[in-house]
């Protein structure tokens, strides 16, 4: 990383790649294993240029075995070790669910034992990546005990996020949204930083209602924010940032100032991790509230192909506009 | 055959003994209502687990199965650890979060199982693979169920293992049953040595209830893995004695099945080998006594040990902090 590098603006996938490599350069337990991630640099070229700095041995071409990837993880990270292993796309999650769920989320609860690794890869739609390139799998893991949940919207917390991942004694998911990976970049400060994980953002202050979101749809409530703006509604906008543990304080701060709420992700509707964050508003601000919770999600089905589909699945700026007029005007 | 001092061939029977007896207790106290959830017997497998796991050196790590316990023993664990998970006690090592044999550190030389068969192949591949990045010279063993073989995990994890040359020793223990499924129906394949001409690493089959032959296939394996060859599969051809679990009253299993692996018990076997060889039939019976006094005692002091604290339950999830019981309702003012 040489001081010009520093100075350029750098893309979210480049925060990643920045994150692992620093952080493989001050732990020498840090390694990665994946599909491809070696010789090819990574379907969407995340580990690029790792192989030649650090060698095949920290730089792990696997076989395509979700469950041998993260069960290596596993054992090696209850030896001291600080695997971070690949899922291609993080629809292929679901191939390694038991020894993430059952393995890695239960072993200090069982034995004592920590596994610090991250699991990471791309989730998200609005590629055309169809039913099985486009999921986005976080609350299943959110409802697992042991796990943390980790979704950066930025480049810096990419980078952040995922350097706190990578030093967390325990197993942290990490889900990179690949709309974002080179369509947002900044300017990142040099040296050393993190982002704790456990602590949400607010990306725009606002009087009259609050948009709870993350991952790229964070963008998107930043766009239906200006919209609004334009016609007298003062949106807040807070980035979770971290799906487990959730920022409740951060929730209840921003709700409990304007008193209304809508909670967006791009992930389907039905025990959605938008739920979770209904019943901690139900819970903890219940007389805060001056209108009805409002759920901005996909509908529940899976990620349709086709681009008009696809569109219609997907919640966009226009919808969270709706909803958040409807809501003003309660 | 490896060569074993007098000393070490009387120390694999005390294993098997204390393997027995200290199930035979543990069915009497979960007759009596104390042991807490099922009882899983390891009955007429013991030479497969005591003879595999003597074949590791101290800082060798193993990954057991529910059936076996004598690998438990063999790696350090006491029958006052092993009591103590199944009466559900707070000096257990899980502290009453896992049951049976769940449960183990890699600083212990033992890899807690989870109840998901073939899930430990990849971890101990992991295990192996972690070891050999930070250059300790360290070999994994792990078993595996003839059931468990038929899972994605464990063909994952064998693979791994083979691709990366982890030292990594396999244990199939092929007991004929996977709960009610019979052999026949969990796999085409004639036997489950067979399975490692696929990972292209070296399968052997052996008699699962020769401790001896078992040790030596072991031995052998174990150094293979040891000197950088890999990793190989053993099946041991062994016998499911009792049912799945103590609940179990297998009246699936034919009973000529049963009567002819009786008599090839393990460890009747094994005790005809020692006196056969010239062993004083009183050091054998000075064993049995001393373990039969010694679980009894283990077994009555960990009845009058504590039940963990119930609130221990929301504690170890994550390195730091407490599982939230319920939350608090709070009323605004204004």
């Amino acid at each position: 990383m040489t001081p010009e590098h520093e100075a350029r603006e750098t893309t979210y996938v480049d925060a990643i790649r920045e994150a692992i490599f620093e952080e493989m350069e001050r732990d020498e337990r840090v390694f990665v294993l994946g599909e491809d991630i070696g010789v090819y640099g990574g379907a969407f070229k995340v580990t690029d240029g790792l192989l030649a700095k650090f060698g095949e041995h920290r730089v792990m071409d696997t076989p395509l075995s979700e469950a041998a990837i993260v069960g290596a993880a596993v054992g090696s990270a209850m030896m001291g070790m600080r695997p971070i292993a690949e899922m291609q796309f993080a629809d292929f999650i679901s191939c390694a669910f038991d020894m993430i769920t059952n393995y890695a989320a239960k072993s200090r609860y069982r034995t004592g034992v920590g596994v610090p690794l991250v699991v990471r890869g791309p989730s998200g739609g609005g590629v055309h990546g169809g039913p099985f390139h486009s999921q986005n799998p976080e609350a299943y893991f959110a409802h697992t005990p042991g796990l943390k949940i980790v979704q950066p919207s930025t480049a810096y917390d990419a980078k952040g996020l995922l350097k706190a991942a990578i030093r967390d004694d325990d197993p942290v998911i990490f889900f990179e949204h690949k709309f974002l990976y080179r369509r947002v970049k900044e300017t990142l400060p040099p040296g050393d930083w993190v982002v704790p994980i456990g602590k949400a953002a607010v990306r725009r202050e606002g009087r009259d209602l609050s948009i709870l979101t993350y991952g790229a749809m964070v963008w998107t409530a930043l766009d239906a924010a200006k919209t609004l703006e334009a016609e007298g509604i003062d949106a807040e906008v807070v980035d979770l940032r971290t799906l487990f543990p959730l920022d409740e304080e951060a929730i209840l701060a921003s709700v409990g100032k304007t008193n209304k709420a809508i909670v967006l992700h791009e992930a389907t509707r039905t025990g959605g991790i938008g739920a979770e964050v209904a019943a901690v508003i139900a819970e903890r601000c219940f007389e805060s509230l001056d209108a009805p919770l409002v759920r901005v999600t996909a509908p529940d089905t899976p990620v349709p192909f086709s681009p008009p589909l696809e569109e219609f699945f997907l919640p966009n700026a226009d919808k969270v506009c709706r909803a958040a007029r409807a809501l003003a005007g309660y | 055959m490896a060569e074993l001092a007098p000393e070490q061939k009387l120390e694999l029977y005390r294993f098997m003994r204390l393997n027995r007896t200290l199930e035979e207790k543990l069915v009497n106290l979960y007759r009596q209502g104390k042991v807490v959830g099922g009882l899983y017997r390891s009955l007429g497998q013991e030479a497969t687990s005591v003879g595999t796991a003597y074949a590791l050196s101290k800082g060798d790590i193993v990954g057991p199965l529910i059936r076996n316990m004598g690998s438990v023993l063999v790696m350090g664990f006491t029958a006052r650890d092993i009591l103590a998970q199944h009466m559900a006690r707070a000096s257990s090592p899980s502290a009453g979060k896992d049951c049976n044999l769940h449960f183990g550190t890699p600083d212990t030389g033992m890899v807690s199982a989870i109840a998901m068969l073939g899930a430990l192949v990849p971890v101990m591949a992991g295990i192996a693979l972690g070891a050999r990045m930070q250059k300790k010279s360290l070999v994994a063993m792990t078993y595996i169920g003839d059931g468990g073989t038929s899972t994605g995990a464990f063909h994952e994890g064998a693979n791994f293992a083979a691709v990366q040359k982890l030292p990594l020793v396999i244990v199939a223990e092929n007991n004929g049953w996977a709960y009610s499924t019979p052999f026949r129906r969990q796999t085409a394949a004639r036997s489950l040595a067979d399975r490692a001409v696929a990972y292209g690493m070296p399968g052997e089959t052996v008699d699962g209830n020769d401790v001896l032959a078992v040790f030596d296939a072991a031995r052998r394996a174990v150094e293979r893995a040891r000197t950088g060859g890999g990793p190989t599969l053993i099946e041991a051809k062994t016998y499911r004695m009792k049912g799945h679990a103590e609940h179990d009253g297998q009246s699936y299993v034919p009973g000529e099945e049963l009567s002819e692996w009786a008599a090839r018990d393990p460890l009747e076997r094994y005790a005809r080998v020692l006196l056969a060889e010239g062993t004083d039939p009183s050091r054998l019976h000075d064993i049995d006594a001393e373990i039969a006094a010694r679980v009894e005692s283990d077994a009555r002091a960990v009845e009058q040990s504590p039940f963990p604290a119930p609130e221990s339950a929301v504690r170890g999830v994550y390195a730091e902090g407490v599982a939230e019981v319920e939350p608090a309702i709070v009323r605004r003012r204004w």
